[in-house]
C-alpha cells in the first residue's frame, strides 16, 4: 500500500515532468501553487475540485480548441518558495497564468509578484482584504469572498439578534485582526449603541482554551464573535461548552460552518451558532446537484468549500480564456475585469472595480444531526451585497492599481 | 474569587501535559546530552496512537486509561527504534549531528502520520466518567482538569521513586553527573542510554495522549509544542525533573493569568519569562552548571588553513562560471542560483559563528529575517531607495544582534543555543503579532529592487556580487587577528583571558558580525522575492541554516556554500514527490550517518588531498595538537 502510493507519486511526478516538452504546444497550461503538504485537509479538496472542472472542460473539447492542463507545485506554506515556483512555472513550464494558494501571506506574495512581473494571478482561496484592496494591482484577481465580506454577513446577522454587549475571540495574527475589525465596523454602523466589552487574542494554534473561556465569561457578554478555527476551535468549543460559556448567549462563528472546520468536531459541533459556511448537503439547485454528484462519483468523497472554490477557479479561468480569445496576459486581464459566469454557487462577476469576485457564502445556524454538525435555516448571501460602496473601495485601492 | 481560583486550576491542568513532555526531554538531555528536536513528534505520535487505541479498546473508564498507557508505551518503542537505528551511532559524533538527525526524524514522522491518519484533525475522545463538571465557588470546572492536576504530581512522584529508589535510576543519575565515570565503572552505557531515551519518549507520548480529552490530534502538534517544551526544559534547568515541573506550572499559570491582563501578549510572555530567568539564573531554576561541555559542541575543531594555490584556482573557476551563468542558462536557473547565493551567505555567517566562534546559535534566522525586515520597513515607511535599504539592512540586523547577543554571550554551550532560540522566537512573535507596524502575517509587500536592477539577470549579478563580497569578507575576518583571537576564546577561554582577550566582548563582536552578514543575506532575499513575512524568522528557517552548515561540513570554510547548494537542490528535486518530507528526512538521516564530516568535508577528505586544495595540510596538522575529543 505504502510502496504503491510512493511509486504512484513517482510515476505521477515523472509524468508531470516528462511530457512538458511534448504537451507544451497542444495544451493550455495553468500554473497551480498551493500548500498541499502544510494544510492538506484544505488543499486536497481544492485540488480535486480543480481536477474535476478540468476534466469536464476537456471532455467538452477544452477551451479555444485546446485541452487545459494543470501544472501543480507545493509551496510548503512559504511565500518565498511560492514566488520561486511562480517564476519556474512561467519560465520553464510556459503556463499562461497562475492560480491557487490558501494562506493569505502566500497569496499576497504571489499578488505582489504578479503586479511586479505583469503576470496574471487568480487568488482562489486567500481571504486577506488587502489582496485586492490596499495591495491590489492590475494583475491580481480573487475568487473567494474575503474576510470583510464574510464578517459583514455575520455582522448583519448579529444586528438582527438584538445582542448589545459583544466579546470577540480571534487568533492573534493578520486574519484574526482583520476579521474582528471588519465585524466591529459593520456592526457599529448598523447598531450604533453596541458595546464591545472584551477581546481575546489567543496565539494561533496555541490557544489556552480554558483560560480564554474563563476570561470571556468574566465580562458577561450578550454575544460572542468567534474567529478561531482548526484545533483552536475544537478546544474552544469543548472548554466553552463545559464551562457553560455559550449558554443563553448568541454566538457567531466566522467560517465555522465550512465542512473543513465543523466536520472534525463530529457530534461535539456547537449548536445554535450563527455561522458562515457551506451546507453542500442541502443546497438543491440543478447546477450544484450536478457538481456534488460528479464530485462524489469521481472522488468517492463529499465536497468541501475548497472543492467548490477549486472548481469555480478553473471555470473562471476557462471563461476568461474564452472571452479573451487567446492566452495573452493583457487580454486575459481585460477579460477577467467584469467577467461573468455561472457556477454551482450561482452567477458570479469579477468586479472591474477591485478584481474581487462576487461569489458569496452561506449563512445559517448550526445544529447536530446524526452525529455531525450541519447548518440549518441557511441563506445564500451574494458576495456583491457585502462590499463597501464603490467610492470607499476606490479609496482602498492604490491609485495605480488599475 | 471563584474566577481566579478556576483560572489557577486551569493553569495547573495545562501544566500537566506540558510537564510530561518536558520532563521526557529533560531526562534525555541530562543523560545522553542529545537535544532531541523530535520530541514534539513523539508528543504528536502519542496523541494519534491514543486516539486510535481509545477507539479500538472501546468505551469504559478502564479501556480509556489502558489505551493511553499503551499509546505511551508504543511511543516509547518508536523512541527505541530511533535510538537504536540512528542516535546510537552518533553519540560519539558532535552533538549537532544528533540534532540534525532528530530533525530528519521529525520530517519522517510527519509524513508517516499524514499517510496513516490522514489530514483532518482528529477530535480527541472524552474520558469516560470524567466528562462532566463540578462547581467550585459556582464556577463550572471540568472534572478531567482535576484528573490532570493529579496526574502531573503523580508522574513526578513516580519518576522520583524511579530515580531514587531503583538501581537503574541511581545509575541514570550517576550518568547525568559524569557519563565517563559511569562507563569506566563497567556500566553498560548504551543500554542505559537506550532505556533513558525510551522512558523520555514514552513520557512525551503520554503527554500527547492525556491532552486528547481537551483537544485533538493534528499534524501541527509537533512544532506547536516544541518551542514550549524547550522553554520549560531550559527554564527548569536541563536535566532536572523537579525544575521541569516547576517551570511547567510557572509558565502555564503565567499564560492563564497573562491573558486576563494582556490579551495581546500571548506567545511573547513565555519567552520574556525565559529570557529573564536565564539572565538571573543562567542554568535555569534548578539546573546545575555544565561540568563538561563548557564549550559548544561543534566537534573536534581542526585548525582552519588559508587556501592553497589549487584551491584558489578552483574558486576562481567557480566565480568565472557564476559570472558567465546568465549567458548559459534560462531565467529560472538564475532565480534558483540567486536563492542559493543568498542562502550561501546566510549559512556562511552561521558557520563563522559556529566554527570560528564556537558559538552554536539555534536562532540565526532572527538576523536573516531582521535584515529582511529592516530593508522592508525602510522601503515601506521611509520610501528608502533600493540601494540604501540594501546597505542599511545588515545594520538593522546588527543592531538586533547587539541586543540579543548582549544577553546570550553571558551563557555558553547548550544554554547559549537555547537562549538564541528563545530570542529568535521573541523576534518572530513580535513581528507576527505587532501587525500595526509589521503587518503581521500578511507581511510587507512591494519590496522590489530599483528599475535598473529588477531584471532577473541584473538582480542575479547584484546578489552574486554582494554575496561573494560578503563571503570573502567573512573569510578575511577568519584569518584576521580578530579571527585568531576568536579562535583562542573558543579553544581555551582560560588561556585567552590570560593573554588579555576580553572573551565576552570578542564573542559579542563575533555574534554581531555574523548577525550583520545574515542581515545582508536577508536584505538580498527581501528584494529578490518582493515581500517579507515572519516565516523568515521562524524556527524552521534557523534549522535550514543549521542544516546547510552541517550538510556542507562544519570543518571546511567553503562548506556552507556547498551546503546551501545541496540544500536548495535537494529541496527542488524532492518536492515533486508526494511524500517528499519522508524522503528528505531519510536523506538527512542517511547523510548524517554516512558523512559525519558533511558533504564539503567528505569531498575534501576524499578528493581534496589529491588536488592539494589546502596549503600542505599534513605538515601543519601534525604539528598542531588536536583539541581533545570528548566521548
Amino acid at each position: 500500500m505504502g510502496i504503491r502510493k510512493v511509486l504512484g507519486a513517482a510515476v505521477l511526478a515523472a509524468s508531470v515532468i516528462a511530457p512538458g516538452v511534448a504537451g507544451a504546444q497542444e495544451t493550455i497550461r495553468i500554473g497551480d501553487i498551493n500548500s498541499y503538504k502544510n494544510l492538506p485537509a484544505f488543499t486536497i479538496p481544492y485540488k480535486q475540485g480543480a481536477e474535476l472542472a478540468i476534466e469536464q472542460i476537456n471532455a467538452k473539447g477544452g477551451v479555444l480548441g485546446k485541452p487545459l492542463e494543470i501544472v501543480s507545485r507545493d509551496d510548503q506554506g512559504k511565500p518565498g518558495e511560492a514566488v520561486r515556483y511562480a517564476e519556474e512555472l512561467f519560465t520553464k513550464e510556459n503556463v499562461v497564468l497562475i492560480s491557487g494558494s490558501l494562506f493569505s501571506h502566500v497569496g499576497l506574495a504571489l499578488g505582489s509578484y504578479a503586479g511586479q512581473k505583469k503576470r496574471l494571478y487568480l487568488a482562489a482561496e486567500p481571504l486577506a482584504d488587502s489582496l485586492v484592496w490596499a495591495q491590489g494591482n492590475r494583475y491580481t484577481f480573487r475568487l473567494r469572498p474575503s474576510t470583510y465580506m464574510q464578517a459583514a454577513m455575520l455582522a448583519e446577522a448579529a444586528a438582527k439578534t438584538g445582542a448589545k454587549r459583544w466579546a470577540t475571540i480571534a487568533p492573534n495574527y493578520a486574519y484574526g485582526k482583520d476579521a474582528v475589525a471588519a465585524f466591529k465596523e459593520v456592526l457599529k454602523a448598523k447598531v450604533p449603541d453596541v458595546e464591545f466589552v472584551g477581546e481575546q487574542w489567543p496565539a494561533l494554534f496555541k490557544i489556552d482554551a480554558a483560560a480564554e473561556a474563563q476570561a470571556l465569561e468574566s465580562v458577561k457578554p450578550d454575544g460572542i464573535y468567534n474567529v478561531t478555527f482548526g484545533s483552536d476551535l475544537a478546544k474552544f468549543v469543548r472548554e466553552g461548552t463545559l464551562r457553560e460559556l455559550f449558554k443563553e448567549r448568541t454566538v457567531l462563528g466566522l467560517l465555522t460552518g465550512e465542512p473543513e472546520y465543523i466536520d472534525p468536531l463530529g457530534p461535539e459541533a456547537p449548536e445554535g451558532w450563527i455561522v458562515t459556511g457551506y451546507p453542500w448537503y442541502a443546497i438543491d439547485t440543478p447546477a450544484h446537484n450536478a457538481f456534488v454528484e460528479a464530485y462524489q462519483a469521481k472522488f468517492d468523497d463529499y465536497p468541501r468549500v475548497g472543492s467548490l472554490v477549486g472548481y469555480n477557479a478553473m471555470l473562471s479561468i476557462a471563461a476568461a480564456l474564452e472571452k479573451a480569445g487567446g492566452t495573452d496576459t493583457e487580454a486575459l486581464v481585460e477579460a477577467f475585469e467584469g467577467l461573468e459566469l455561472d457556477t454551482p454557487a450561482g452567477a458570479i462577476t469579477y468586479r472591474a472595480l477591485d478584481h474581487q469576485s462576487t461569489m458569496g457564502a452561506w449563512v445559517g445556524t448550526t445544529t447536530v444531526k446524526d452525529g455531525k454538525g450541519v447548518m440549518v435555516d441557511w441563506t445564500y448571501e451574494k458576495g456583491g451585497d457585502y462590499l463597501p460602496s464603490d467610492e470607499v473601495v476606490k479609496t482602498l485601492r492604490p491609485a495605480n492599481g488599475g | 474569587m471563584g474566577v481566579y481560583l478556576a483560572q489557577f486550576l486551569s493553569g495547573l491542568a495545562s501544566a500537566s501535559a506540558l510537564f510530561l513532555a518536558a520532563s521526557g526531554l529533560s531526562i534525555i538531555f541530562g543523560v545522553t546530552r542529545v537535544v532531541n528536536f523530535a520530541h514534539g513528534s513523539f508528543y504528536m505520535l502519542g496523541a494519534y496512537f491514543g486516539y486510535s487505541l481509545v477507539r479500538n479498546l472501546g468505551g469504559g473508564a478502564l479501556g480509556f486509561w489502558v489505551a493511553l498507557l499503551i499509546a505511551s508505551i508504543a511511543v516509547g518503542l518508536v523512541g527505541l527504534l530511533v535510538e537504536v537505528i540512528i542516535l546510537r551511532r552518533l553519540y560519539k559524533a558532535p552533538e549537532l549531528f544528533q540534532l540534525i538527525a532528530t530533525f530528519g526524524v521529525i520530517l519522517v514522522i510527519q509524513d508517516v502520520v499524514f499517510w496513516y491518519w490522514g489530514a483532518e484533525n482528529l477530535l480527541g475522545p472524552r474520558a469516560p466518567g470524567l466528562s462532566g463538571i463540578v462547581r467550585i465557588f459556582d464556577v463550572p470546572m471540568p472534572v478531567y482538569d482535576l484528573a490532570l492536576i493529579a496526574i502531573g504530581p503523580l508522574v513526578l512522584l513516580g519518576l522520583w521513586l524511579l530515580f531514587n529508589r531503583t538501581r537503574w535510576g541511581v545509575l541514570v543519575r550517576a550518568a547525568t553527573e559524569d557519563r565517563e565515570m559511569v562507563g569506566a565503572l563497567g556500566v553498560n552505557q548504551s543500554l542505559l542510554f537506550t532505556g533513558v531515551f525510551v522512558l523520555g519518549s514514552a513520557l512525551a507520548g503520554l503527554g500527547g495522549a492525556i491532552q486528547l480529552p481537551k483537544g485533538d490530534a493534528n499534524l501541527l502538534m509537533d512544532f506547536g509544542i516544541l518551542a514550549e517544551v524547550f522553554v520549560v526544559t531550559v527554564v527548569g534547568g536541563m536535566g532536572s525533573i523537579f525544575g521541569a515541573f516547576l517551570a511547567a506550572v510557572l509558565i502555564s499559570e503565567l499564560n492563564t493569568f497573562g491573558i486576563l491582563v494582556w490579551p495581546n501578549g500571548t506567545l511573547v510572555l513565555m519567552f520574556i519569562l525565559m529570557a529573564v530567568i536565564l539572565i538571573v539564573r543562567p542554568t535555569g531554576l534548578l539546573g546545575r552548571p555544565e561540568t563538561i561541555g563548557q564549550k559548544t559542541e561543534t566537534g573536534p575543531v581542526e585548525v582552519v588553513l588559508p587556501a592553497g594555490p589549487h584551491y584558489k584556482i578552483f574558486v576562481a573557476v567557480v566565480i568565472a562560471l557564476l559570472a558567465l551563468l546568465p549567458l548559459l542558462v534560462d531565467d529560472f536557473i538564475l532565480v534558483l542560483v540567486t536563492d542559493i547565493l543568498v542562502l550561501a551567505l546566510f549559512a556562511t555567517s552561521l558557520h563563522f559563528l559556529m566554527s570560528t566562534g564556537g558559538l552554536v546559535s539555534f536562532g540565526h534566522a532572527a538576523f536573516y529575517g531582521g535584515g529582511a525586515y529592516a530593508a522592508a520597513l525602510l522601503v515601506t515607511y521611509a520610501a528608502t531607495p533600493f540601494e540604501l535599504a540594501l546597505l542599511l539592512a545588515p545594520f538593522g540586523a546588527g543592531l538586533l544582534a547587539l541586543v540579543i547577543g548582549w544577553f546570550c554571550v553571558r551563557l555558553s554551550g547548550v544554554y547559549f543555543a537555547m537562549l538564541t532560540l528563545a530570542f529568535a522566537q521573541v523576534a518572530w512573535s513580535v513581528v507576527f503579532q505587532w501587525s500595526d507596524v509589521t503587518n503581521g502575517d500578511d507581511g510587507l509587500l512591494g519590496i522590489w529592487p530599483a528599475a535598473w536592477a529588477s531584471g532577473t539577470a541584473t538582480y542575479y549579478y547584484v546578489a552574486f556580487v554582494v554575496a561573494a563580497a560578503g563571503i570573502f569578507l567573512i573569510r578575511r575576518v577568519v584569518f584576521a587577528p580578530f579571527g585568531y583571537g576568536l579562535r583562542a576564546t573558543r579553544d581555551s577561554s582560560l588561556r585567552a583571558a590570560a593573554i588579555g582577550i576580553d572573551i565576552k566582548r570578542q564573542q559579542l563582536a563575533a555574534f554581531v558580525f555574523a548577525g550583520v552578514m545574515a542581515g545582508l543575506a536577508g536584505g538580498l532575499f527581501a528584494f529578490s522575492k518582493g515581500s517579507v513575512f515572519p516565516d523568515e524568522m521562524s524556527i524552521p528557517r534557523s534549522f535550514d541554516a543549521l542544516l546547510m552548515v552541517l550538510l556542507g561540513g562544519i570543518e571546511s570554510l567553503s562548506g556552507p556554500v556547498v551546503g546551501a547548494a545541496a540544500f536548495t537542490w535537494l529541496h527542488d528535486e524532492l518536492i515533486t514527490f508526494e511524500y517528499w518530507r519522508l524522503l528528505l528526512g531519510v536523506v538527512i538521516v542517511a547523510l548524517v550517518l554516512l558523512f559525519p564530516q558533511g558533504l564539503g568535508g567528505a569531498a575534501r577528505h576524499h578528493v581534496g588531498r589529491y588536488l592539494k586544495l589546502e596549503a600542505s595540510p599534513g605538515d601543519l596538522r601534525s604539528a598542531t595538537p588536536k583539541r581533545e575529543q570528548r566521548a
